[in-house]
């Protein structure tokens, strides 16, 4: 097609191309009959997300711009291969109900479960199709599943040079990987190195990269020290939770998949140590996420949105990260007040127990007795309602906090492509300015070179601009994949958390019924 | 904040009134009281067939004070040396509360309306507590005087009772409240040394050991128990203060889709509908296991303490007796003063030998009572434990339906 080169998702300035392969394949549309997982072909439906950013897509470059025009229902498979057709046509079903806008909850979440991950062999950085609806499609047509488990922490060396070893597991179907199952061992600094890698080369593309949990000095220097109290052992179970969390957020999300260093990661068995992790965890997570925000707030020309959907969306963001943290400092509040209920419970039980002792009246000393070891029980109800409250909920919440950011730093990113964009407008305007100047004053020579620096300059400028409008779907697609794992997220952490209380409601209740007839008893 | 309750007093189950005689003759009963900026006003109310009073039913209004006068006026009138007096009840206490609620006042800027009037709802309603609490103490007080076959005819007791005035009972001045100090410490310094006196009799050696060891324990029990509850209570206001922040997020983003994906309506509210239902459950757990674990343990501490006073009281006796027969001895040895120390000898065996005899009696209903109110409370205790889980349990399963049931 006379369009396929505009099609070819034009290569990213600072990436190299890892997948140099397959973006072939992923170009053009009718050629490549056979690849299933040519997306381009495809009619990408209007409905990629909420809102149709309305300015952005008149580009060329834009595989949309044409999809947008055609059929919205989504043949690709059928295009290619008729197996493919049974195999999938339930997927069909689910995507064309999807296209009406209001999907059936279910069809969307048991084709997108939290651990699917596609494998559209494309490059990364380039240009997927970045429909919702095709993004199930792919998932639902190759229902692959790559499941990562972090386990297993030993303590490596002695003193202060010891650190915390946890066992990375994965199980995938995928081909991309040379078996089914594998582990690696890892170390907390191995987790960071990776984020180093990933936010350098995603974020760039307005990727939401999950951020790795914190660093804590204290925490951490317990542990080594070989303390083995109970808050050393929660502060290890913790940080392998949120570790285990973070490489399932990375695996899930299918363009981080695709990159190799996610891939060493999980095989390699002899990791490069990362240095200078530093920077990268925590409070210099934020740092540099603020930084960013700084950048953007010194530009001087401000940015005029055509589209409101980012502003939006930004304030929405900001507003949640500020409500989730308010949120979490109280559910931080009930884990301790928990915790303090726990040992006063424990106090009391046994003083109660002391009471039993002296009591003469046989059958209320008894009762007492009973009860005193009721309220031992409650304590250990307590103990495992403050975990839970703790484990499921606060950590919930602790992770999209950071998360938040990281979608904070995405939008920053779109604003810094706009800003080299006007930059580069702004320097061509100046070449031209320049060349007018050279014309007047006759001389060929530097005329010719001006006229060069203009032409490359011009390239720039739409390269910039394409470099724009691509972040910007990029965001947009991600912020709405994002929104929608946290949907799933909360709703799944949630039903853990009541069905937690409830399973200790259930026993309190037997602890109860158990004292009732001794209470009765007494005479 | 100032605050004026009116209550009526229909108040629940008292903690401690049991096994005592509804007699028709005398009842008692507090049938209201009004808060006012540092004291309360009790209404008492008596009903009685008895032909020392004058009418057959009517009301005065009292305060904390005259209570305590009629308290001090049992302990201090030797004839009742041999029985338990009913302890005192404690004095009102809301400063906590007040202060609460003008911080409350003072931060009503800087919180959303909702959170404002929910808070607000919360100190209220502990408030209110607290003084249903107070006027239920001060209740039991007068109901176990009403029901003591002694105490009852106290002169002192039914001009508390009918007196239509003000009795102008001031509150003890510093030396008052200075003598009573060295009063104290005396007793506790006589205590110590009387204690250590072995009784002949078995029934009261018992008696000393076992109370000495059960007021102990119960002291310490009651003072964990409140440990306990008010963590309990702090959780419950953590979830009270989670469930309306909830009520903020709830609207945006973080429920946005699950609507979309689930078409329920419902949903969006439902977590935070979840966590208001689980606190007020906490809060009411809390709150029972404040009135019946916590109130019958500082009841019977105090009670128990009237038991020791007792005990005392009769050691007291028992070494004045032995004192004086020494001293009789010893006249009738030198053959001075026989008489004298006859006399003087056989009022501290009369003396010793009544308080005996009713404090026996005294014991032993002591015990009765105790054994019955902790049953009646420890059976209330289990069964409404029962009932909060149960509902709990009824409203989490219902979440989880509606949670679970959309995919």
């Amino acid at each position: 097609m006379a369009a396929s080169s505009d099609r070819n998702p034009p290569p990213f300035p600072s990436s190299e191309e890892p997948e140099a392969g397959l973006s072939d394949m992923a170009d053009g549309d009718s050629d490549e009959g056979e690849d299933i997982f040519v997306n381009n072909s495809n009619p990408v439906a209007v409905s990629r997300g909420v809102s149709q950013p309305d300015g952005v897509n008149e580009e060329p470059p834009d595989l949309f711009s044409e999809e947008e025009a055609s059929n919205p229902i989504t043949k690709s498979n059928g295009v290619h291969s008729d197996d493919d057709n049974d195999l999938f046509a339930e997927a069909h079903v689910e995507l064309s109900t999807d296209k009406s806008g209001n999907s059936s909850g279910k069809d969307l979440s048991s084709v997108s479960g939290p651990r699917t991950t596609s494998s559209f062999n494309q490059s990364p950085a380039s240009m997927q199709p970045t429909s919702l609806e095709q993004l199930e499609e792919e998932e639902a047509k190759d229902s692959f599943d790559v499941d990562v488990a972090v386990t297993n922490p030993e303590k490596v060396g002695d003193g202060m040079n010891a650190y915390m070893a946890y066992k990375v597991s994965t199980r995938s179907s995928l081909p991309m990987f040379r078996s089914k199952t594998f582990s690696v061992r890892r170390r907390f600094s191995d987790f960071l190195g990776l984020y180093e890698k990933l936010s350098v080369k995603q974020s760039l593309h307005g990727c939401i990269v999950p951020p790795p949990p914190e660093k804590s000095v204290v925490g951490m220097t317990k542990v080594k020290v070989g303390m083995d109290d109970p808050s050393s052992v929660e502060f290890v179970e913790r940080r392998r939770a949120a570790l285990e969390r973070y490489i399932q957020r990375v695996v899930s999300h299918p363009s981080l998949l695709q990159d190799p260093d996610v891939r060493e990661f999980l095989e390699r068995d002899d990791l490069p140590r990362a240095v200078n992790t530093q920077a990268l965890s925590g409070a210099g997570f934020l740092k540099m996420i603020n930084k960013a925000s700084d950048a953007v707030n010194k530009m001087t020309i401000k940015m005029n949105e055509s589209d409101t959907w980012f502003e939006d969306k930004f304030q929405e963001v900001e507003n949640e990260e500020q409500q989730l943290r308010k949120l979490h400092a109280l559910v931080d509040s009930l884990v301790n007040h928990r915790k303090e209920l726990c040992g006063n419970t424990a106090v009391f039980a046994k003083s109660m127990a002391m009471l039993g002792n002296s009591e003469d009246n046989t059958a209320l000393s008894r009762a007492l007795s009973q009860l005193a070891e009721v309220e031992d029980k409650m304590e250990q109800l307590h103990q495992e309602q403050a975990a839970s409250d703790f484990f499921i909920f606060a950590e919930l919440l602790a992770d999209y906090i950071r998360l938040l950011g990281a979608v904070r730093g995405c939008f920053d990113q779109r604003m810094r492509a706009w800003q080299r964009w006007q930059e580069a407008q702004s320097t061509l305007q100046k070449k031209r300015e320049a060349e007018a100047k050279l014309l007047w004053a006759n001389k060929p020579e530097k005329l010719q070179q001006a006229k060069e620096e203009i032409t490359e300059w011009e390239a720039r400028v739409t390269q910039y601009e394409r470099d724009f409008d691509r972040i910007g779907m990029t965001v947009r697609k991600e912020v709405l994949r994002f929104e929608k794992e946290k949907a799933k997220d909360f709703k799944s952490q949630i039903i853990k958390y009541l069905e937690a209380m409830l399973q200790s409601q259930q026993r309190l209740i037997k602890f109860w019924e158990a004292f009732l007839p001794e209470a009765k008893a007494i005479a | 904040m100032h605050y004026g309750m009116c209550c009526l007093c229909v108040l629940q189950p008292r903690a401690v009134n049991v096994d005592l005689q509804t007699d028709a003759t005398l009842q008692v009963d507090i049938s209201d009281a009004l808060s006012e900026r540092d004291k309360v006003k009790f209404t008492v109310h008596t009903k009685s067939t008895l032909p020392n009073f004058k009418q057959n039913e009517f009301s005065v209004v009292r305060q904390h004070e005259e209570f305590i006068w009629l308290h001090d006026s049992f302990v201090e009138n030797e004839d009742y040396a041999g029985y338990i007096i009913p302890p005192a009840p404690p004095r009102p206490d809301f400063d906590a509360s007040r202060e609460k609620l003008q911080k409350l006042g003072e931060g009503e800027g800087s919180m959303t309306k909702e959170e404002f009037t929910k808070m607000k709802q919360e100190l209220e309603a502990e408030y209110l507590a607290i003084f249903k609490k107070t006027v239920a103490m001060h209740e039991v007080f007068l109901c176990r005087v009403a029901a003591h076959p002694v105490l009852r005819k106290d002169l002192n007791f039914h001009v508390f009772l009918e007196y239509n005035q003000d009795l102008s009972v001031r509150g003890k001045n510093k030396k008052e409240k200075l003598e009573d100090f060295f009063k104290n410490v005396v007793k506790s310094a006589d205590g110590v040394l009387v204690a250590g006196v072995k009784d002949v009799d078995d029934f009261f050696e018992h008696e000393k050991t076992f109370l000495l060891e059960y007021h102990n324990r119960v002291k310490d029990a009651s003072a964990k128990s409140d440990k306990m509850i008010r963590s309990h209570k702090s959780a419950a206001d953590d979830i009270n203060r989670i469930a309306s922040s909830l009520y903020t997020l709830g609207t945006p983003a973080m429920f946005k889709f699950e609507f979309e994906f689930t078409s329920s309506v419902v949903e969006s509210g439902l977590l935070r509908f979840c966590f208001i239902a689980l606190q007020k459950i906490e809060a009411r757990v809390a709150a029972d296991e404040d009135l019946k674990l916590a109130d019958l343990l500082k009841y019977y501490l105090r009670e128990s303490q009237a038991a020791k006073d007792l005990l005392y009281r009769r050691s007291r006796a028992l070494v004045d007796y032995e004192n004086a027969n020494k001293a009789l001895d010893k006249a009738r040895a030198k053959n001075r003063d026989v008489l004298q120390a006859e006399t003087s000898q056989q009022l501290c065996c009369h003396k010793f030998e009544k308080i005996s005899e009713s404090a026996k009696q005294e014991l032993i209903d002591f015990k009765t009572r105790r054994v019955a109110a902790f049953r009646k409370n420890l059976v209330e205790l289990a069964e409404l434990e029962l009932k909060h889980a149960k509902g709990n349990l009824q409203l989490l399963q219902s979440c989880l339906g509606v949670l679970k049931g959309n995919t």
